[in-house]
């Protein structure tokens, strides 16, 4: 539903949906195109690799993610939902005396707490971090793959150029001057 | 490119003239191709010592821990020696893929996969123990923290026993995520590749419907950094916790403030011992020799000298405390004059020989580059660290502090069915997972194939550091079937680097046919089989062919050989050029006569 909402959308934004899919076979030349085709102010949508290219997100000029924050974040959650439920559980619900060491105050008592407080934290910080992943980048089981070329995760990298609004035979010179090895046009 | 550099005196990563689909392509032949015969032996008989170990555990649970050979003084034993042993070869995967991430050790690549497979098996073996050894296994959820009938009795958090749930839990299930977020991009590369609806079915779905986006890879790369600096913590707490259960008590032996660095080092020594195990292993059967190399073992072996040397000082430092402190009862700890003279004088022994003295061979480099060796060494490990742990629970309990309840401990065929059980249940998994995961993670080794592989290495000593190899090295699909056929190929004279066609795909047969001989040969054997025009012709599926999986129709493909036409033209002179040129052929077109199999092939 929200899929088709945004491809609805996108459509609009893009109202001839036209897209140029140039496939490149080495990623040095793949980092060299893109440079050259955002420095000609043609318009990347997207680029599938089979690897993480570094640097090739800088190079698109896509933000830094923020999920190292979000970690972060999580981490201190899960810090103090151990916190919460050990004071709960041991000092308030229960106290007992347990090897001449009595349970009055949580700070008293914290140096045996240590350990189940930092496995909460990593617990929270880990697992609600590549949740986060997974929902931001859109994968979970049965998600279908979206990449328009199989050899994608093999060893080609396809680059998405917007062709709305270009002379399309230009562009394509333009992309097989970059080094493509195929331009496929899709309407 | 330059900025694939790395030294030239570090040895190469990956060896051979490999492109990034030589490494799919390999990467993916255990999957995509058929189980030989010695994988279905091993497999029947791991699965046979599984069923074995379900039989005593069901046999334990409905008699109870009687079954087993504990005793009013030993009342741990081998249950807690086998948990403790599995849980610490379980903390070499973990390494692997976050200290050493963190350290950007490019070698852990081609290891980290099957290390997190075999620390997340491992770690499945280790928590049946303490689950049976409650006798009630089926009220095991007592252990955590949630209201419950008896008023609001709880759990109590300041027991090492319930850190230890928590350790261990938080420690697999954080493995598991991160060895499956690190499998996504390799199990949509095996969807991708694979020709049977079934598995591209099921790899869609293990891969979770990965596509490579940019973003994706962005967000990917941070994930791993994250996991890695959260999981490095996480893995040094483990066995630390693990060692608490210990180091808490007042029993001679085991109140040992040195435990917990002690049984950390212990474990990550007893876990490279279990890689090399499983990996020497697996990159013979799997054809994986080019990626999980001799410098790879050797790096291992010396993370297991470094680790056996920590734990060797561990030893020598509790025998000396031990015997300075003048105290009766530390006379028979596991690390004493007393023990290595009592009853238990061969467990000593055998701790002894196996964790210091065998591993020491590892400081002679030829014998630390030696396969051989390293398997034989690392099995010896194993079953020192087995010892180490039977030592510390077995021996110190045995000889406590009131001489009248001193006690020898001998197991039941319970306790050596179920440890047996496990061996096999871990076996079972190992090698369901090496005949259907991605064993190596391949997206990674593509990135460091540049600065680190053999032929990239060789082309920077030839022709310096700035040569952009893009250009002169551009990958052409040797596979013609490989793909649509591209609308632009005519074109393809826009690329400087391609034009000359022929130079690449002759570079792409050097791998098998290096010498002139061997040209000579293939040259004539094609005259008679009839050669093959990509323009006019389209490859047929070799893999049909009895015996042939993906890595062989590749090599095929390099001698020139893509129709079941070529293949039914043969004739014995040509089988012999085959074996010749095809390593580990062995005569096998003779045997399954492929020429009838191509020409019936050729004629449906």
């Amino acid at each position: 539903m929200i899929g088709q909402l945004r491809q609805l959308i996108l459509k609009i934004i893009n109202m001839s949906g036209k897209v140029l899919h140039a496939l490149y076979t080495d990623d040095d030349l793949l980092m060299q195109a893109v440079k050259q085709t955002r420095n000609a102010n043609y318009h990347i949508n997207e680029v599938f690799t089979p690897f993480p290219v570094h640097g090739l997100d800088k190079a698109l000029g896509l933000a830094p993610t923020r999920l190292a924050i979000c970690s972060f974040l999580y981490g201190i959650t899960g810090l103090t939902v151990a916190t919460l439920m050990m004071n709960f559980i041991m000092i308030e619900d229960w106290p007992q005396d347990i090897g001449g060491k009595p349970s009055f105050s949580y700070i008293q008592n914290m140096p045996a707490f240590v350990p189940i407080m930092f496995e909460l934290t990593v617990f929270f910080a880990a697992h609600l971090m590549v949740i986060t992943f997974y929902m931001r980048s859109k994968i979970w089981p049965f998600k279908k793959a979206e990449n328009p070329d199989v050899r994608t995760t093999d060893d080609h990298f396809l680059v998405e150029i917007d062709a709305a609004n270009h002379d399309i035979d230009r562009l394509t010179k333009f992309l097989y001057d970059t080094g493509a090895s195929e331009i496929k046009l899709i309407e | 490119m330059s900025s694939h550099y790395e030294a030239p005196i570090r040895e190469p990563l990956v060896i051979g003239d490999k492109t990034y689909h030589d490494i799919s392509v390999e990467i993916a032949a255990p999957v995509l191709g058929k189980a030989n015969k010695s994988w279905w032996i091993v497999f029947s008989i791991a699965l046979v010592a599984f069923l074995w170990g379900i039989g005593c555990i069901v046999y334990t649970v409905s008699t109870g821990i009687g079954v087993w050979g504990l005793n009013k003084t030993i009342g741990w034993a081998w249950d807690i020696t086998n948990f403790v042993w599995w849980v610490g070869i379980g903390h070499a995967g973990t390494l692997i893929s976050a200290v050493l991430l963190l350290f950007r050790q490019k070698w852990r690549m081609a290891v980290n996969r099957s290390a997190e497979a075999m620390t997340i098996f491992a770690v499945f073996q280790a928590g049946l123990f303490p689950i049976i050894h409650m006798g009630r296994p089926w009220l095991a959820y007592w252990v955590l923290p949630i209201p419950n009938q008896f008023g609001s009795l709880w759990v109590n958090f300041n027991s090492p026993l319930l850190w230890d749930v928590f350790a261990i839990s938080t420690y697999l299930s954080v493995s598991l995520v991160f060895w499956w977020t690190g499998l996504l991009p390799d199990f949509a590369m095996i969807r991708d590749k694979t020709t049977s609806p079934f598995q591209k079915k099921m790899y869609g779905i293990l891969s979770f419907g990965w596509s490579g986006r940019v973003k994706d890879w962005q967000r990917f790369e941070e994930v791993s950094l994250v996991l890695a600096g959260l999981a490095t913590p996480l893995v040094l707490s483990v066995h630390t916790i693990v060692s608490f259960d210990f180091a808490t008590s007042v029993v001679p032996g085991w109140h040992s403030t040195i435990f917990p660095p002690y049984f950390v080092a212990g474990a990550i020594f007893s876990g490279f011992a279990m890689v090399q195990t499983l990996l020497i292993i697996m990159r013979k059967v799997s054809n994986l020799e080019d990626y999980i190399t001799v410098l790879h073992i050797e790096y291992m072996n010396k993370v297991i000298l470094l680790t056996g040397g920590i734990v060797s000082v561990a030893y020598i430092t509790e025998y000396f405390i031990g015997w300075y402190s003048g105290s009766s009862y530390e006379n028979y700890t596991y690390l004493s004059f007393g023990a290595a003279t009592g009853p238990y004088w061969w467990a000593f022994w055998a701790l002894i020989t196996c964790n210091f003295i065998v591993p020491l061979t590892l400081w002679v480099k030829s014998l630390r580059r030696n396969i051989v060796w390293t398997f034989f060494v690392a099995l010896i490990i194993n079953i020192g660290m087995w010892f180490e742990r039977f030592d510390i629970i077995v021996i110190d309990l045995s000889k406590g502090r009131t001489p009248s309840s001193w006690a020898m401990f001998s197991p039941t065929f319970v306790d050596i069915g179920v440890f047996i059980g496990t061996i096999g249940f871990f076996f079972v998994l190992f090698l369901l997972y090496a005949r259907t995961f991605p064993v190596i993670a391949q997206a990674e080794v593509k990135t460091i194939l540049k600065s680190s592989g053999e032929m990239y290495k060789r082309l920077r000593a030839e022709h310096g550091d700035d040569f952009n190899h893009a250009h002169g090295h551009v990958h052409v699909d040797n596979d013609p079937s490989a793909g649509e056929p591209a609308a632009n190929e005519p074109d393809r004279d826009y690329l400087s680097g391609t034009s000359n066609e022929e130079e690449v795909d002759q570079s792409a047969q050097d791998a098998l046919i290096d010498t002139e001989l061997k040209r000579d040969m293939v040259d004539a054997m094609l005259a008679r089989i009839g050669t093959f025009d990509p323009a006019v012709q389209t490859a047929d599926k070799l893999q049909k062919l009895t015996d042939v999986g993906p890595l062989m129709e590749q090599k095929l493909h390099q001698l020139g050989v893509y129709t079941y036409n070529q293949i039914s033209n043969m004739s014995l002179q040509d089988y012999e050029v085959l074996n010749t040129i095809i390593d580990s052929f062995g005569d096998r077109a003779r045997r399954d006569d492929w020429a009838t199999q191509a020409a019936n092939l050729k004629n449906n």
